[in-house]
């Protein structure tokens, strides 16, 4: 008799708020899914145009002439894969050495503020970093760095290709050089967190057992924490491959393949900041759209394999 | 230190120990010392771009960056149609975003947890929120400019909310976790309902921590170039209509740094600075309204 009498007030208004509710966030939920399958649909579908004229041979033609209608992804897809390698020559050894810094060496005190300030920096817009590039680091380069490195490095063998040419500032190398201080906080404030997150016993009991400081850091704490480290590299890789605006101040947009560091070249994302509201005929545009389909499937690659490996680690430092 | 003398032993294994030692430490002293370097080095290059920055860009700060819309190259202006768009734009865009953000981290964080699907979205969040955001300009580009025939200020809006996005999902989830469960079970146990328990106790207690998520999205929006580009593209004069395209600082300053007027250039690091100290300042506060949460 009780359940006859219970079963109106049970069905009150607040008792329907919860599926609704549910309901709202789960779609929302799904919108996250839908932009990430919007995004590939919308590059895929807008950039058969240009794989139906050139198929896939697009991905290795050298050639860009849009007098011509002519395109091919090989020279800012190498610009991009050179930028970022150069960056991660540069980044990765410097960040570990802030990290080795930071984790071991830094008095206390002074641990969280120099943490704090290489956090704000991660922060500060790519485009900042950019301009600066073009107005300080150019002029710098052209009149002594490059000049030094064409008469020391250049008559070398081998290397001393990568070191030709007129000393202009701008280029490959420069663009790599301000890659690298881009994504230098950031790579180092994960790395910082993937080694703090590392067992205090195991240092503890490294040093105790006699291992200078450097070797508690190379042979304990890196081995530890090797996954999460691959995996802030991964995502600095991922961030460099992407970044449009440091670059495009600095690289030249030149559509040329040259083996010279110091030359001009191009990245994709480069060439898309450039080009595309110039692009005057639906091939061009396409093609564009395809080039930003590469780059997409190369950072997706990239970043989902960082990501994977800092999930890992018991620190999962993804703050990214 | 000063420990008793070991047994003694045979005086050239000692030698050969004393050697090994010996090297080891210089090794350490030297990668130490290169560490060192390396850490002084990057803060010090990192401290001149702020140097550089602020030196370049106050000569540029003056009444009229703020009140005179941007100039035809020769001419004295400002940037305010600029600030006004990127303010225009970047609240918008958060506005929009943080909604749809809170909720999508509230369903990862209270409903679906350790789910299957949860572990999905959390993941291609993340690939989000790392892609490069040209990408999300061409997304938009695709979908928005092309479909009304023309760049708009609506087009820039969406391209930025494509980006906060995925940063609001993932802190609202981070701090909802962080709730202790008791908190939701006591709720639970006077005969609250869920979406009740969700919104007056979880939301409660982390309420500084989405806060805090909303501001960094802002903070990361603002600086923003590459998916304006062909989005708002650009606006030479003072707009308030969002169907057209709409000025905003980063472009200007692309615009700017890249021409040969001195003028320009001059404005260029003046909207630098402001994008800059903007950022900063987001993110302090941001940092310090987290701190106060956690202590």
């Amino acid at each position: 008799m009780t359940d006859t009498t219970q079963r109106p007030a049970r069905r009150s208004p607040i008792q329907f708020g919860d599926p609704l509710f549910k309901g709202l966030t789960f779609f929302f939920a799904m919108l996250v899914l839908a932009i990430l399958t919007g995004i590939v649909s919308v590059l895929i579908i807008d950039s058969i145009p240009a794989f139906k004229e050139f198929g896939p041979a697009f991905v290795w033609n050298s050639r860009w002439s849009p007098a011509l209608d002519i395109y091919g992804a090989f020279v800012p897809l190498i610009g991009t894969i050179e930028t970022a390698l150069i960056a991660m020559l540069i980044g990765v050894p410097f960040s570990f050495g802030m990290a080795f810094f930071l984790t071991e060496m830094c008095p206390h005190w002074l641990r969280q503020p120099i943490a704090v300030a290489i956090e704000l920096l991660a922060a500060v817009p790519s485009i900042i970093y950019g301009i600066w590039g073009l107005f300080v680091l150019v002029p710098i380069f052209q009149n002594y760095v490059e000049p030094a490195l064409i008469s020391t490095l250049g008559p070398l063998p081998i290397i001393g290709h990568l070191f030709q040419g007129p000393p202009i500032g701008i280029g490959v190398l420069l663009a790599g050089i301000i890659l690298a201080l881009m994504i230098l906080p950031f790579v180092t404030s994960v790395m910082r967190e993937v080694f703090a997150a590392v067992p205090a016993v195991l240092r503890e009991s490294a040093y105790g057992l006699g291992a200078t400081r450097w070797e508690v850091v190379w042979r304990v704490v890196l081995p530890y924490s090797r996954v999460g480290v691959v995996g802030a590299i991964m995502l600095g890789l991922g961030r460099a491959l992407g970044e449009t605006m440091a670059v495009t101040f600095v690289i030249g947009n030149a559509h040329r393949l040259s083996l010279s560091l110091l030359a001009p070249g191009t990245t994709i994302s480069a060439t898309l900041a450039n080009e595309f509201t110039e692009a005057d005929s639906p091939l061009y545009t396409s093609s564009l759209i395809a080039l930003g389909l590469v780059l997409f499937a190369l950072t997706f690659f990239v970043l989902a394999v960082g990501k994977k490996l800092l999930l890992r680690t018991p620190a999962t430092g993804g703050r990214t | 230190m000063n420990t008793p003398a070991a047994p003694s032993a045979p005086a050239p294994v000692n030698l050969a120990r004393r050697a090994l030692i010996r090297r080891r430490h210089r090794f350490n002293t030297a990668m130490t010392v290169v560490s060192l370097a390396m850490t002084a080095a990057v803060l010090m290059t990192l401290g001149a771009i702020l140097v550089t920055l602020f030196y370049n860009g106050i000569q540029a700060i003056r009444p009229s960056l703020f009140l005179e819309s941007t100039p035809p190259p020769g001419s004295e202006g400002g940037l305010a149609n600029a600030i006004f768009g990127s303010l225009v734009m970047t609240s918008i865009a958060v506005a929009i975003a943080a909604p749809v953000g809170i909720m999508a981290g509230t369903y990862l964080a209270e409903y679906a947890r350790t789910s299957k699907l949860a572990e999905t979205v959390r993941f291609i969040n993340d690939v989000l929120l790392s892609a490069p955001s040209i990408i999300i300009g061409l997304f938009v580009y695709g979908v928005i400019v092309l479909s009304m025939g023309h760049f708009s200020a609506w087009a820039g809006i969406a391209a930025l909310a494509i980006i906060a996005i995925p940063i609001i999902v993932r802190t609202t989830e981070d701090m909802l976790t962080l709730v202790p469960d008791s908190l939701r079970e006591a709720g639970a146990a006077l005969g609250t309902p869920r979406w009740k328990v969700i919104t007056s106790i979880s939301y409660r207690a982390a309420f500084q921590g989405i806060m805090t998520g909303v501001l960094l999205a802002v903070a990361r929006v603002s600086g923003e170039t590459a998916p304006l580009l062909f989005t708002a593209l650009n606006n030479q004069f003072w707009s308030t209509d969002l169907n057209a395209p709409m000025a905003n600082l980063p472009v200007v300053i692309f615009q700017f740094a890249m021409s040969p007027y001195e003028d320009w250039r001059r404005l260029a690091w003046g909207g630098a600075l402001l994008i800059t100290t903007a950022v900063l300042m987001l993110n302090i506060i941001a940092r310090l309204s987290a701190k106060g949460k956690r202590a």
